[in-house]
């Protein structure tokens, strides 16, 4: 039989697993690899930088609804995804990243670019390994593509020496995998099922809380329907945004240290949570005492470890969120529910009294650009179709308040890890999932430095993203808290120097804008937006405007400072 | 919420680092290792680790979940509150002065242990049992001196009916 060479076998398999783009960033222990991924259709995305790389596929992942793969060189080529890869891990973001190693007989010699990836990425996979011969390259591929797409997803690494990819082996196609220790539950539970029916029957003042988990088991349909079927008001977390319509009113926008008041104010009067594919993160409970204190919680999940770990649950129900919803819908159709409209009206009466008195607001002025007016203009400009990526800081929290989203996928952040440099790597992974929508990154001054080199990735491939930077020239985020809590100490959060932005895009290739004022955000969008170039747009904003509403760390949910 | 004891019996999948992916997990997570001990089954490719650690019930649960998750492992039981046997075995090398050989050798005999080497200042003592049983026999022998101690940890199984 024919024998292949490892480098020949990983595309031959990259390409069975329907691998079409990669990211990456090439070097000596994967060169072999590189020399043979050239010959193929595999469309490789050269970024400037390896935490790129992964930022890009977990972008890609979300955007496109498939796994995301990076390839990048052994050493520090390896290391540098570690950022990347923990934050898809924490937002179980399914991707296969590839790292070139040392040949087996040089490993543990402290060779040349050699660093144990496996020892260093184990607490930030859902899984890894070093493939220690050729002969087992194409399972261990398929292998790890199952799991990073199963049960509840995230990234799997393949760490390979350089002569399992230059050795030689006779390739047979991986077996269809069967592991005896990872068995992912999909199917719920249907007793509890029967359970849940009963409580929202019985339940004066029910609410729903969606997260990312939802939008991962692709249930935005189902539990849309679930929704309006059951009247209840749903609020999401950061990562759920877009799971429901933002602009129903059924909505009540998003949960937590940033949320909305009558989002907050409901998990406080609430009787009754269904929590549909949430961890319960410690930046949407609060103090956890006093978290839905007053409710019932059913808590739908398919990660069994999130469930009861940092709330006490009434109904734990392991499985897809997707596939538990159809039944739930199933079940609720055929439910005697009583007339809803009657029922929910206190309650939904009082969450409209909530949002009216106490809506998302901001003062607005008329000289000075307020970062949030940005935000709305472009919500408008867009009609809430764009694909949205974040930096991390008072921008993300902006865009998550102000954007408000229609569709799941299209905001794409990182929730659990919070990286600051995230959002351009992000959007460059998005626009080539998808090359016809409109993407844009929205900015931080402090953040968008930290992957700024990216614009040159984003240039070279012709990628029509576009970056609005909220530029208050501070670390907001930092700066508020220092403000609120340390007595206005500004400890190393002014930015006292920052490039000229404008220039700065104008010098990697891009289009640079720029708004002083009120009256020129509209114009410089609508300049920006239409352009088919990369876009920095930079919006010199208020430079202590702060994001309310805000619950200060570890107090309840409920006490929240307002503007 | 109270802490106790627990011991874990957890099948794995014997493949390279598994061991580091259980103990990292631990020290990641904060939870503590008593005693942990690992060795082959009988089935091919599968080993059973046994850890006792102490946590509330809270985080047992958690513990135990976080353990089924990783991708190598099989099953994990909790044993405490079942029916099951422990063992463990200490090596116990101890001072053997003339004044106290046959006290200690008396002592060998009541615990049922044996005396696996001799020299002519020392026994090494072979004891099998439960916790209880090994910390008894480590408080009575103290007093003459024990030079050097190595114990293997918990290994446990259900009992069948
Ligand atoms: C890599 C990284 N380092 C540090 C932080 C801590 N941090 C969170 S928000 C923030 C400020 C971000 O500043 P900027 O990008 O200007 O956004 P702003 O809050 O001003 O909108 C910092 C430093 C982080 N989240 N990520
Ligand atoms: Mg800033």
């Amino acid at each position: 039989m024919k024998q292949l060479t490892g480098a020949q076998i990983l595309m031959k398999t990259l390409i069975d697993e329907g691998v079409e783009t990669i990211f990456g960033y090439p070097g000596g222990a994967v060169i072999d690899i590189y020399d043979e991924l050239v010959k193929t259709k595999i469309k490789h995305i050269l970024v400037r930088h390896e935490q790129a790389a992964v930022h890009a596929a977990d972008a890609y992942s979300r955007a496109k609804g498939k796994t995301g793969v990076c390839l990048v060189t052994s050493g520090p080529g390896a290391t540098n995804t570690v950022t990347g890869i923990a934050s898809a891990y924490m937002d179980s973001i399914p991707m296969v990243v590839i790292t070139g190693q040392v040949p087996t007989q040089l490993i543990g010699n402290d060779a040349f670019q050699e660093v144990d990836i496996v020892g260093i990425t184990r607490p930030c996979t859902k899984h890894n390994y070093l493939v220690k011969s050729t002969d087992d390259l194409a399972q261990i591929i398929k292998e790890a593509f199952y799991i990073a797409a199963s049960g509840r997803p995230g990234p799997v690494l393949i760490d390979i020496p350089k002569n399992v990819a230059n050795g030689l082996a006779t390739y047979k196609a991986p077996k269809e995998i069967k592991m005896r220790s990872y068995n992912p539950t999909y199917k719920p539970n249907m007793k509890q099922l029967q359970k849940v029916v009963d409580l929202i029957r019985d339940a004066k003042r029910p609410m729903v809380f969606a997260g990312g988990g939802a939008i991962l088991s692709g249930a935005s349909k189902e539990l849309t329907q679930f929704v309006k079927k059951t009247k209840m008001p749903i609020t999401t977390s950061l990562m759920g945004l877009g799971v429901y319509p933002g602009d129903d009113p059924l909505s009540l926008g998003m949960l937590g240290m940033h949320g909305t008041y009558r989002a907050n104010m409901s998990t406080g009067k609430c009787d009754l949570m269904i929590a549909i594919g949430v961890r319960f993160d410690d930046r949407v409970t609060g103090k956890t005492d006093v978290f839905a204190s007053q409710a019932k919680i059913v808590h739908i999940d398919i990660d069994p470890t999130s469930i009861r770990k940092n709330v006490p649950v009434t109904i734990p129900i392991v499985g897809d969120c997707n596939e538990t919803l159809i039944h739930l819908n199933k079940l609720i159709m055929d439910a005697d529910l009583g007339n809803l409209t009657q029922k929910r009206k206190t309650w939904l009466d009082q969450i409209a009294d909530w949002k009216s008195t106490t809506p998302l607001a901001y003062k607005q002025t008329k000289n000075v650009i307020k970062p949030q007016y940005v935000v709305e203009k472009i919500y408008e400009l867009t009609k809430g179709d764009a694909i949205i990526t974040t930096e991390v800081g008072q921008n993300q929290m902006w865009a998550a308040q102000y954007y408000h989203f229609k569709k799941p996928n299209h905001f794409i952040t990182s929730g659990g890890l919070g990286v600051m440099g995230f959002g351009l790597p992000a959007a460059i992974g998005a626009q080539i999932a998808c090359p016809n929508k409109t993407v844009i990154d929205i900015a931080g001054d402090g953040s968008i430095q930290m992957n700024i080199q990216e614009l040159a990735t984003a240039v070279q491939f012709n990628l029509p993203v576009k970056i609005a930077i909220l530029n208050n020239r501070y670390l907001g985020m930092v700066r508020q808290w220092q403000e609120l809590f340390y007595d206005k100490r500004y400890a190393s959060t002014e930015m006292v120097h920052a490039p000229d932005f404008v220039k700065l895009a104008e010098a990697f290739g891009a289009e640079g804008l720029r708004a002083t004022k009120p009256e020129e955000v509209e114009t410089v969008l609508k300049k920006g937006l239409a352009s088919k170039k990369t876009v920095i747009m930079e919006f010199i904003v208020d430079r202590e405007e702060s994001v309310y509403p805000m619950v200060p760390a570890g107090a309840a949910i409920t006490d929240m400072l307002l503007v | 919420m109270s802490e106790n004891k627990h011991v874990l019996s957890i099948l794995v999948d014997n493949q390279p680092g598994v061991l580091s992916r259980i103990v990292g997990l631990f020290s990641g997570r904060g939870y503590n290792i008593e005693s942990l001990c690992v060795a082959e089954t009988v089935e091919p490719h599968t080993s059973r680790l046994t850890i006792v650690t102490i946590a509330d019930i809270v985080a047992i649960e958690q513990i135990s979940k976080q353990l089924n998750k990783l991708i190598n492992v099989i099953k994990v039981n909790e044993l405490t509150g079942e029916d099951f046997v422990q063992r463990e075995m200490a090596l116990i090398k101890i001072k053997a002065k003339p004044e106290y050989r046959a006290e200690i050798l008396r002592i060998v005999d009541i615990f049922r242990c044996k005396v696996v080497d001799v020299g002519p200042e020392h026994y090494t003592v072979e004891v099998t049992g439960d916790e209880g049983k090994l910390k008894a026999i480590i408080d009575i022998l103290k007093p003459m001196g024990i030079k050097e101690i190595a114990r293997t940890g918990s290994i446990a199984l259900f009992r069948e009916s």
